[in-house]
């Protein structure tokens, strides 16, 4: 099988080429925006592995939940890569990837949401598949609690953006990585097994992993508050 | 040579196929004023989650009417700007990754530059050189155009654009979403000549319009103490009239000044039929012709899009060297030059 991946919804973006058993993954420079550099930097490996795009059997993308900005731009590159190549779309759960990547067996992933919330699920980790067991949710670190049972590993960037959150669940926990970023080559991998599972979406059904749904007021609901129409 | 359009820089999402031979070959739009409707205006988050949503079904929907397949394309053209970045990003997004995908130059448009290329499209096009008006919600400028690029800046809005101040009239009157259409279907019940507002700069000397006292004249009306809704229509009627007199009489100030015959209006205002009439009878008692897009082609739409990317494409423009996604949100008109 052979698939491109983006991964784009924090700050670290990566993309990553997978070719049956071998992966190569490439970081975007930190410096400039992920949209000034993703297109070179896909088009730099792809020329680079010698791997034409129409020969692809899928690009798959880190569809979230992040930035929503990032979500987008990981989606639309997909979309118009896949459609000009003729292949499908992957969309892959940016938790699901950063929990497969920590190598343990239940984990729970949570990233900064901003806006003092943070992003969070629960996997299951099986023959390096996550199986989902609770969320995905957007909610204030304070609400977050582990799923019951097992010894939960965390990952990801709520553990360092909330210092609280990390010693109210440490104690309950085997170990934490607060660095750990979803990686291109996480989402390559997860998309094989997505794939072979019947998860190969034409561009036009793939969509961003938002979470956060409720992102304006209505008027009514502006005046329900006291405010102005 | 066939261009695909993509239109993605506010609250329409629009498609379209042009052949530098056969012309447009079709062209899809969605319209997303019935989901803004509900907050009082467009919230560019959800606009951009509904471009990206329904792009690529667009994108199929217009090839397949267009009876048109992919590998016939020789360029993807976009918006690139100005408009809000995130919905921008979606199609720059799109356009480019197919571009590079299929191997053809993705061409980065200015959405400006589309609305007044735009009644180039339609049966009667005009010659170049022209004065353009373009008058849309975040726009109002006055524009020497003597080729595709080739623009001078004669005059624009020193605050709020035309359109603008329609949607923020007709709010302060308690007309629904979007305010321009309803406050003009309102003036048309209404007798001109009641109230006495301003006509902002109509005398001032130079080609800059100034829209927002025009908007406080009418809060100062409805808050007045007499004020009594059955007047509202005649009000409208006469708000409509103070922004036409002032359009009209820059526009044809416009022509003279530039020794032109031809005025290109563009832009949603264009659609307003009181300004139509008195633009046409102003222009034919001084030998001069105007010339507007077909209705359909008036809003925000792919067409327009892909048309100036033919255009461009056609007299040999070829885009950056390295594949990037890039938007401007903000991009002066003038600043564009010759393909
Ligand atoms: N008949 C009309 N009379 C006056 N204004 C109108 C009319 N129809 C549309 N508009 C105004 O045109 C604007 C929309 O035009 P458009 O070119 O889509 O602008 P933009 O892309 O800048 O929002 C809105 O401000 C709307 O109120």
């Amino acid at each position: 099988m052979k698939i491109l991946a983006i991964e784009t919804s924090c700050e670290h973006a990566t993309v990553a080429l997978l070719c049956d058993e071998r992966v190569v993954e490439r970081a975007l420079d930190g410096h400039s925006t992920h949209s000034e550099r993703l297109l070179k930097t896909i088009s730099e490996l792809i020329v680079d592995n010698d791997q034409p795009l129409g020969e692809l059997d899928a690009i798959a993308f880190g569809a979230g939940p992040g930035a929503f900005t990032g979500l987008r731009l990981a989606c639309a590159v997909a979309q118009g890569l896949a459609t000009g190549a003729g292949i499908g779309v992957v969309p892959v759960s940016s938790l699901a990837a950063l929990s497969a990547m920590s190598g343990h067996e239940y984990v729970l992933a949570a990233t900064d949401a901003r806006m003092g919330e943070v992003y969070s699920a629960a996997f299951r980790v099986l023959d390096g598949f996550p199986v989902l067991i609770a969320g995905p949710d957007c909610q204030v670190p304070e609400q977050m609690q582990l799923p019951p049972g097992t010894q939960w590993y965390l990952a990801g960037s709520a553990f360092g953006a909330h210092p609280s959150l990390l010693r109210r669940l440490s104690a309950s926990s085997i170990g934490h990585d607060a660095i750990a970023v979803p990686q291109a080559s996480s989402i390559a991998r997860l998309a094989v097994r997505m794939i072979e599972d019947g998860g190969l979406l034409p561009p036009e059904q793939a969509a961003p992993l938002y979470v956060r749904n409720k992102v304006a007021l209505t008027t009514a609901e502006r005046l329900a508050r006291g405010g102005k129409a | 040579m066939k261009v695909l359009g993509i239109e993605t820089s506010c609250d329409e999402t629009g498609v379209a196929i042009y052949d530098t031979t056969q012309g447009l070959l079709g062209h899809t739009l969605h319209s997303q004023v019935d989901l803004h409707a509900a907050y009082g205006g467009v919230v560019p988050e959800l606009a951009s989650r509904d471009h990206i949503r329904l792009l690529p079904a667009l994108v199929r929907q217009t090839l397949e009417s267009a009876r048109c397949s992919l590998a016939e394309l020789d360029a993807v053209a976009y918006t690139a700007g100005p408009g809000l970045a995130g919905a921008l990003l979606v199609g720059a997004g799109y356009a480019e990754s197919l571009g590079l995908a299929l191997r053809v130059p993705a061409l980065p448009i200015h959405h400006l530059e589309g609305h007044l290329l735009s009644p180039l499209l339609s049966r009667d096009p005009p010659e170049f050189p022209f004065v353009a008006l373009l008058v849309s919600g975040g726009h109002t400028q006055l524009m020497e155009v003597t080729g595709v690029g080739a623009y001078r800046l004669l005059g624009e809005t020193l605050d709020d654009a035309a359109g603008e101040a329609f949607d923020k009239t007709a709010k302060l009157m308690g007309l629904g979403y979007p305010g321009g259409p309803q406050l003009a279907a309102l003036a048309a019940a209404g007798r001109v000549g009641r109230f006495a507002l301003p006509r902002p700069m109509m005398r001032a000397a130079g080609l800059d319009f100034s829209f927002s006292g025009l908007k406080t004249a009418v809060l100062n009306v409805v808050s007045a103490p007499g004020w009594d809704a059955a007047d509202a229509a005649d009000l409208a009627a006469d708000f409509q009239e103070a922004v036409v007199d002032v359009l009209c009489a820059k526009a044809m100030r416009a022509l003279e000044l530039c020794g032109l015959s031809r005025l290109v209006v563009a832009g949603g205002v264009g659609a307003n039929l009181r300004l139509r009439v008195r633009l046409d009878a102003s222009a034919r008692r001084k030998g001069r012709q105007v010339y507007y897009p077909e209705p359909e082609l008036c809003t925000d739409n792919g067409a327009m899009i892909a048309f100036a990317g033919a255009l461009r494409f056609a007299a040999g423009e070829r885009p950056h060297a390295a594949p990037a996604v890039r938007v401007r949100p903000r991009w002066p008109l003038a600043e564009l030059q010759r393909p």
